[in-house]
């Protein structure tokens, strides 16, 4: 049977926009020094994410994990939680992953390899193998591809990334002091997340006077590194009808979708554009939304510099704007479309992005789990109040969307809606 | 297999990576050469097994001139390689060759990477450094690192004037 001819240029056939949901979110504590094995620290997470959902051991039955040869695999946490599993897959990856997998999710549910996926990543980020890439990782022999890069110097996530973010401010005129802001906003969001690892307000001053690590990155423009791992349950919108929250529906998802030149993408520009510019034209037609449609963002924030770009690029202001974006207000809680309101990677903890979709299925929910007093029907009384320590529940909050990052030429992304 | 230590660190090249054998064996001859696709003609870098245009996978060993302009750049302050950090700020070099720039489309170029170094291959001191920026013209250099491997690298092009480059405002 032929295709409606609107759905040819979509991955995603209309007929799976909102059948499928997250119904389950869970996580572990994030701190500097977890004294757990990324085994337990997944299988806390895991079991937060069950409780959270309300599903039991039996009633799971796929599991889907990303790692960079720093965690547990799928089949020891499936154990130690009494899981059998009919589907399992653990991929290699970072912070385009959690999308992508969301993916793969509802295409092996579709598929009827099973009936209910849980994800995780488990990381023992500042304890064991550090995502700033010392340590363990700038040990290992200089070989292959990277003769072209760590043989110079140049192998962190910020050094890589530099010439991308100094090619935007040559181009466009963005300056330090707009991504600043991205740090700003972070981190007041942050203040009122009893989780988040940094919860101090900082100013676009703060930042721009921290230290440099690698131009244009200060210190404060780099996310902080931590121990934690993070679990999501994705099912069908028909078996989350029974569950107990309200329903957080995938709109359309986006899977590592890539630049030419993936394996070095600054041999084809502009370079100051990322992914996203590509992902775009995925996720808004399958999405059946816009971005004047979306109440708050998730873009990947293991710099500062990544969330603008990746905001600019799937359209949410003119190319080149993204510096005035950040910086307008519009990001931030009690703004036009707040990014990141957990505090993201720059503030509550490293994650490898999942943890940002699981603050917009919470926001979805209506339920931020700030310091709001707890009415008698067990649910938070928001106040709205943005004040440090106070409310970060985005008002009325119905259509979420959030953008993972690998590299500059590398990206995933999802669109998610209430009810 | 090529083997040696520089700044630190282990380098490896083993049998297997024809592809970089080749590239580093005419880098120790302070000879910088590129595949050039059999089928296309286009040039190419990094080192690849097939063509990133056209697929093909022959292709011949061409030398290419080391010259070209600064196309973007990190100025590293903070190293993760212990042994980078005596010679911070160091820069890492985006630089876009002469030859086959805006080839085959207007946005792409062949864009080599090194450091900024004297012209004996040492890491740039300071006062260098703070020089370069994007639009410098630099001309390519090699950094011996032991017998049968060198790394090619980026010194300031003295032969060429050129404006004042864009460089990260303090």
């Amino acid at each position: 049977m032929p295709l409606p001819r609107e759905d040819v240029e979509a991955t995603t056939p209309k007929f799976l926009r909102d059948k499928y949901a997250i119904v389950g979110v869970g996580e572990t504590s994030y701190t500097r020094g977890s004294d757990k094995s990324t085994r337990a620290l997944a299988s806390i997470a895991v079991r937060n994410a069950m409780e959270d959902a309300g599903l039991k051991s039996s009633e799971i039955d796929g599991m889907l994990s990303y790692q960079f040869n720093d965690s547990v695999f799928s089949p020891f946490v499936a154990g130690d939680l009494g899981i059998r599993l009919n589907f399992y897959m653990d991929v290699f990856g970072g912070g385009s992953s959690t999308e992508a997998l969301i993916g793969i999710a509802i295409g092996v549910i579709e598929a009827g390899l099973c009936k209910t996926v849980v994800i995780f990543r488990s990381m023992n980020g500042f304890s064991q193998v550090r995502i700033g890439g010392t340590g363990v990782r700038s040990a290992i022999p200089v070989s292959g591809d990277m003769m072209h890069s760590r043989a110079y110097g140049w192998q962190s996530a910020g050094q890589m990334f530099a010439p991308t973010f100094m090619r935007h401010m040559h181009d466009f005129g963005t300056t330090a002091e707009q991504v600043a802001h991205v740090r700003v906003a972070h981190s007041h969001h942050a203040s009122n997340n009893p989780k988040a690892y940094y919860k101090k307000r900082v100013t676009a001053e703060d930042v721009v006077n921290s230290r440099m690590i690698c131009k244009p990155l200060h210190l404060l423009d780099c996310c902080v590194e931590t121990d934690n791992a993070n679990a999501i349950i994705v099912t069908t919108a028909e078996r989350a009808k029974d569950l107990k929250h309200p329903l957080v529906r995938i709109r359309g998802v986006v899977g590592r979708c890539c630049k030419p030149r993936a394996d070095m993408h600054y041999q084809a520009g502009p370079i100051s554009t990322v992914a996203g510019h590509y992902a775009r034209d995925i996720l808004w037609p399958n999405s059946g939304v816009s971005p004047d449609d979306v109440d708050l963002t998730g873009s990947y924030d293991a710099f500062t510099f990544t969330t603008m770009l990746q905001l600019e690029d799937y359209g949410f202001c003119k190319k080149g704007e993204g510096g005035h974006y950040v910086s307008d207000g519009t990001i931030m809680l009690g703004g036009k479309r707040p990014n990141n309101t957990s505090g993201g990677h720059l503030c509550e903890g490293y994650t490898h992005g999942i943890a940002m979709v699981i603050e917009n299925v919470r926001q979805l929910r209506h339920d931020a789990d700030d310091s709001c007093p707890i009415g008698p029907d067990g649910r938070r009384q928001h106040t709205y109040d943005y004040r440090e320590g106070g409310c970060r529940q985005v008002k009325n909050a119905e259509v979420s969307a959030n953008f993972g990052w690998a590299m500059p030429g590398t990206g995933s992304a999802m669109v998610m809606r209430r009810g | 297999m090529i083997s040696a230590q520089y700044l630190g660190m282990p380098l490896e090249i083993n049998d297997l990576d024809h592809e970089n054998l080749n590239y580093f064996a005419y880098c120790a001859k302070h000879e910088f050469r590129l595949q050039r696709c059999a089928s296309c003609k286009l040039l190419r870098y990094p080192p690849t097994t097939a063509c990133p245009w056209c697929s093909e996978l022959v292709s011949e060993w061409v030398p290419v001139e080391g010259r070209g302009s600064v196309h973007s750049y990190t100025e590293v302050h903070h190293a993760i390689q212990p042994a980078f950090k005596p010679y911070t700020p160091y820069l890492v070099l985006l630089v876009e060759l002469d030859t086959q720039s805006g080839v085959p489309t207007k946005e792409e170029g062949l864009r080599v990477i090194g450091n900024l170094v004297r012209p004996d291959g040492v890491l740039a001191p300071k006062a260098e450094v703070e020089q370069v920026g994007i639009g410098s013209r630099v001309r390519m250099v090699f950094t011996d690192i032991a017998p049968g491997l060198a790394l090619p690298q980026w010194t300031i092009d003295e032969t060429e004037a050129g404006g004042a480059p864009w460089r990260y405002r303090e």
